[in-house]
């Protein structure tokens, strides 16, 4: 029997009825007395000197109320930039500088030139118009390999090159790598595109200021993943403002993927342009706007290789990458095709040697970051084609290539620098096989083809690094923060219990499952538990949710502050029942003596805590309440195996998505509904990625797919109704939970599954076409076809 | 600036538009009915669907003028009469038919239209009418299903749950 409450149940969500109702309180629902709006002019072109901004027009257009330009941030900070990447040689990264508004130079198209004040959204989108702009254009650099030429154009005029980092990892085990190679019995390559994709979470990112003169207290509500750190970040780096004088509020954030960690150009301004005009600023993207600004994702350009031996044991992996960073840094760009990629190389397989080279380019497009898994599935499709690639130059089963080389011993340390815990990729493989009825394959393959399709099955794996991340060892890899989080459990006096989490839930039921756990470990309903975060005067501290990180670091912290309150409420409870408190047990809400029948309840606890006319004052103190930070010990790793079969229509190139299937190893799971829903979620999204999204931009730097006429969406009768299962459970052996995180899987492992089953399928159909470059499109299909 | 006069919500309501003020603008900024949302701007997304005299309409592709006269209905007129969720928004909170919440008004906007001319739509027909709707969290699995769901067919056998 599924249980029904508690770890391991699935109750419905609480937060469903205010999104059901239209009660939902989105950053954009939030208007402030007196509010202001702010439009932003933004750059058409992607390179060009800024030769002169006449606003005396604009200024005198009804309802403004003040313009502001990149003069008007002398002395202020850029937006700063979280991690610095150490490059081959020992050299720190190129750090350019990033103003909140242009300053001589606009860098790509979307770059804030000025910012129009006025009292309503119309009148600053008028007075817009009426700004005469003189820009030089120059030529732009949007190619990452022509951007390293020696005579290209430079996006910052300061730096050397367009050069951020030259990146080797491990340095050390180079020459050993290109040895293997040398005697290899088989050396497959590939080189492949990992497409620019726009993280489109259906919530554009909206900012609010509002400066209280009578406390000299700036407050912002922002659509972000992290309020805390955005708070650090503004506070700290560009505005100068101390922690006691900034509270950041990230209220309902209508999805992130990432593109809502970082802090923008845009959240600086409202929070800065209120402290001067005395008034709260907001500011709604469009999502024209967004497209331009919100920073992108993947973006990498590969050439990987893959050594084996004469029994096709994988000897080595050497791979080649030009990431594009954009512009500017964003907040934790150089860390993404680094850390989060160079050390997931090893995969699900033992290969004993790997060298990773990645060169970090600055070209005239919008900064790149991470995107929902963020540098992993750059690593997982990579390696999962080559992988695919290899059994077919092999003429071997890829599955078998695959079981083969799994690495079987845990813990494992890979030759990236990272050490598995656990895992069983076996049975993650074992369970696709079954779930995805591979051994009917073949029959469903003549189906398709009585109707003149070309069937096609693809298979992959992964693994990923979640639950970001042990301090000490992110600063020694260029970190700029801790990467802990933090959480308080504030027990009432009644027994009901708000908890303050550093996580952020926008989309992802923290206010359910987190109540489960805390629900759990007293034996109390979960009703009574409420979780409160998203403000920063509010909760403890946090580093807020990416990473799949929630449960993993922030759940951590939960368990560890409700650990502490039962501590106490343990001692409490010895003194009620006039017992020793070793022989105390908590269970089901009740305090209770071992091997006697003497009880006392949950609430006969809280209440003597803060009624304390019959309690141990010289021993405790009054009051339950408990905070918590926990720093994680090791990453996670979840893993899995994918698998996805296709119809390829031969006449158009046209692709199907005929069934898909997910087995995950999440370690232990709190909600069963809710990591089902992250999982479809993600392997939408990694179908996007394979079939229907990309960022074009033009050799001019003219972003070409800035709408969703454009830019294409999956949709609902593009993708299956998809197998997932997660019953395959090898649990963490480091947090208290034993959970892994499920976020971002879906949209690492579903990528080369796709891919790898179109390729399949045109093999069928007699076609032998080593790759095809995603998105997948009729279009990119049917010439593959017909070359 | 002209008077608009509308029903919302079983609500007369009126106010001075400009020429250019979009529906959803209205909606939003003068009725403070912020249940529907603005996810895009070249009517793609469906966050902004509401009911215009009985039909399912993208809200920021008409003026408010245009509704002048006209009886609508948001996400916020969508409960059964005692305040509770009626039996569509219930099946999407029994089946976890949304994550983050932002583009589920525009989806119940336009299941339920669906469902008032086609009250058992099969899978590909729920899927060809949410078209114009789009949803970057739940990959449309629970979404279809509980449409599936609240149209009283069968949804236990849908690969997995």
């Amino acid at each position: 029997m599924p249980k029904d409450h508690g770890i391991g149940a699935s109750p419905k969500r609480r937060e469903d009825v205010r999104f059901l109702t239209g009660k939902g309180q989105y950053t954009d629902d939030i208007n402030l007395h007196g509010q202001t709006y702010v439009h932003f002019l933004r750059s058409d072109v992607a390179h060009g000197i800024i030769k002169s901004i006449d606003t005396s027009d604009a200024e005198n257009m009804p309802g403004v109320v003040r313009i502001f330009t990149g003069a008007d941030f002398e002395g202020v900070g850029g937006l700063p930039c979280g991690w610095q990447v150490t490059d081959r040689h020992g050299q720190p990264m190129q750090e350019p500088g990033h103003p909140v508004l242009a300053r001589g130079k606009v860098r790509h198209v979307g770059d804030p030139i000025a910012a129009i004040v006025a009292e309503t959204k119309e009148q600053a989108r008028d007075a817009a118009e009426a700004i005469g702009l003189d820009i030089e254009e120059l030529p732009a650099v949007v190619d990452m390999v022509s951007a390293l030429a020696p005579d290209a154009p430079k996006v910052h005029d300061e730096l050397t090159s367009n050069l951020c980092y030259d990146w080797g990892f491990v340095e050390e085990n180079k020459a050993a790598v290109d040895e293997a190679f040398e005697k290899a019995a088989h050396v497959t390559t590939l080189e492949l595109i990992n497409n620019r994709l726009v993280a489109n979470p259906m919530e554009p990112r909206v900012a609010v200021g509002d400066y209280n003169q009578a406390n000299d207290e700036s407050t912002l509500y922002t659509t972000s993943q992290n309020p805390h750190v955005i708070r650090l970040l503004m506070g700290a780096f560009v505005l100068g403002i101390p922690e006691h004088k900034l509270r950041v509020v990230a209220p309902d954030v209508g999805g992130g993927f990432g593109t809502k960690i970082f802090h923008y150009a845009e959240e600086a301004f409202v929070t800065f342009a209120s402290r001067q005009i005395r008034r709260p600023v907001k500011w709604t993207s469009t999502r024209s706007e967004a497209f331009m600004s919100d920073a992108h994702g993947r973006d990498h350009k590969t050439k990987i290789e893959l050594a084996l031996d004469a029994d096709n044991n994988f000897m080595a992996i050497r791979t080649d990458t030009y990431a594009n960073m954009g512009a500017y840094l964003s907040t934790f760009a150089p860390s993404v095709p680094t850390w989060l990629h160079g050390t997931l190389m090893a995969g699900n397989y033992k290969t004993p040697l790997i060298y990773v080279n990645v060169k970090a380019v600055f070209t005239n497009t919008v900064p790149v970051d991470a995107y929902r898994g963020a540098g992993r599935p750059e690593a997982t499709f990579q390696l999962e084609r080559l992988v695919d690639k290899a059994a077919r130059e092999l003429g071997v089963d890829p599955i078998a290539l695959r079981r083969q080389n799994f690495i079987t011993q845990f813990p494992y340390a890979t030759p990236v620098a990272v050490e598995y815990d656990t895992g069983d990729y076996i049975a993650t493989m074992d369970r696709m096989e079954e779930i995805m009825d591979i051994s009917g394959f073949e029959a469903r393959r003549k189906a398709s083809e009585a109707k003149g399709k070309w069937r096609g099955l693809g298979v992959n794996c992964y693994i990923e690094a979640c639950g970001i991340a042990p301090s000490n060892l992110v600063g020694q890899l260029g970190a700029r923060a801790g990467l802990y989080d933090a959480a308080t459990v504030r027990v009432n006096a009644t027994g009901s219990i708000s908890v303050m989490v550093g996580a952020h839930s926008h989309g992802q039921g923290h206010e359910t499952t987190f109540p489960q756990v805390i629900a759990e470990m007293i034996g109390i309903d979960e009703s009574q538990v409420d979780i409160v975060h998203g403000d920063s005067s509010k909760i403890p501290f946090g580093m807020g949710t990416y990473g799949s990180r929630s449960l993993a670091v922030c759940g951590s912290a939960m368990v560890r502050a409700a650990e502490k309150v039962i501590r106490k409420a343990k001692k409490i409870a010895a003194h009620l029942l006039e017992a020793s408190e070793a022989d105390i047990e908590l269970k089901d809400g009740k305090f209770s003596v071992a091997g006697t029948d003497k009880e006392c309840a949950w609430g006969d606890v809280t209440l003597a805590a803060y009624v304390p006319h019959n309690y141990p004052l010289e021993d405790i103190e009054p009051g339950l309440e408990e905070t918590a930070f926990y720093d994680p010990a090791n990453f996670t790793y979840p893993s899995g195996a994918y698998a996805c079969e296709v119809e390829v229509d031969p006449e158009t190139g046209k692709v199907t998505i005929e069934k898909f299937a997910a087995a995950d190893d999440f370690g232990n799971v709190v909600n069963p509904m809710i990591v089902e829903g992250q999982v479809h979620g993600g392997i939408a999204q990694g179908i996007g990625q394979a079939l229907l999204e990309a960022a074009v931009y033009d050799e001019n730097g003219q972003l070409q797919s800035a709408s969703y006429m454009d830019y294409a969406m999956p949709r609902a009768d593009d993708v299956p109704f998809y197998i997932v299962d997660h019953s395959c459970c090898t649990p963490c052996t480091h947090n208290p939970l034993g959970v892994k995180g499920c976020g971002e899987a879906g949209a690492i492992g579903s990528p080369p599954a796709v891919v790898n089953a179109v390729i399949d399928a045109l093999a069928s159909g007699g076609k032998n076409v080593p790759h095809i470059d995603m998105p997948l499109t009729p279009h990119r299909v049917w010439k593959a076809i017909n070359q | 600036m002209t008077k608009v006069t509308m029903t919302v919500n079983g609500k007369s309501v009126s106010g001075e538009v400009e020429g250019r003020t979009l529906l959803v603008d209205f909606l939003r900024d003068a009725q403070r009915l912020t249940g529907t949302h603005v996810g895009c701007d070249t009517s793609q997304c469906g966050a902004c669907t509401v009911h215009v005299d009985g039909l399912q309409v993208k809200s920021c592709t008409m003026f408010a003028l245009e509704a002048d006269g006209a009886t609508v209905t948001t996400i916020e007129g969508m409960g059964n009469a005692d305040g509770t969720m009626s039996a569509l928004q219930a099946s999407f909170q029994e089946h976890h038919g949304l994550q983050c919440g932002f583009c589920t008004p525009g989806m119940i906007m336009a299941a339920s239209s669906l469902l008032k001319v086609n009250p058992k739509p099969t899978e590909a027909e729920i899927r060809h009418h949410l078209e114009g709707n789009i949803c970057r969290c739940t990959g449309y699995h629970n979404i279809v299903k509980a449409i599936m769901a609240a149209s009283g067919q069968d949804v236990s056998a849908i690969a997995a749950e």
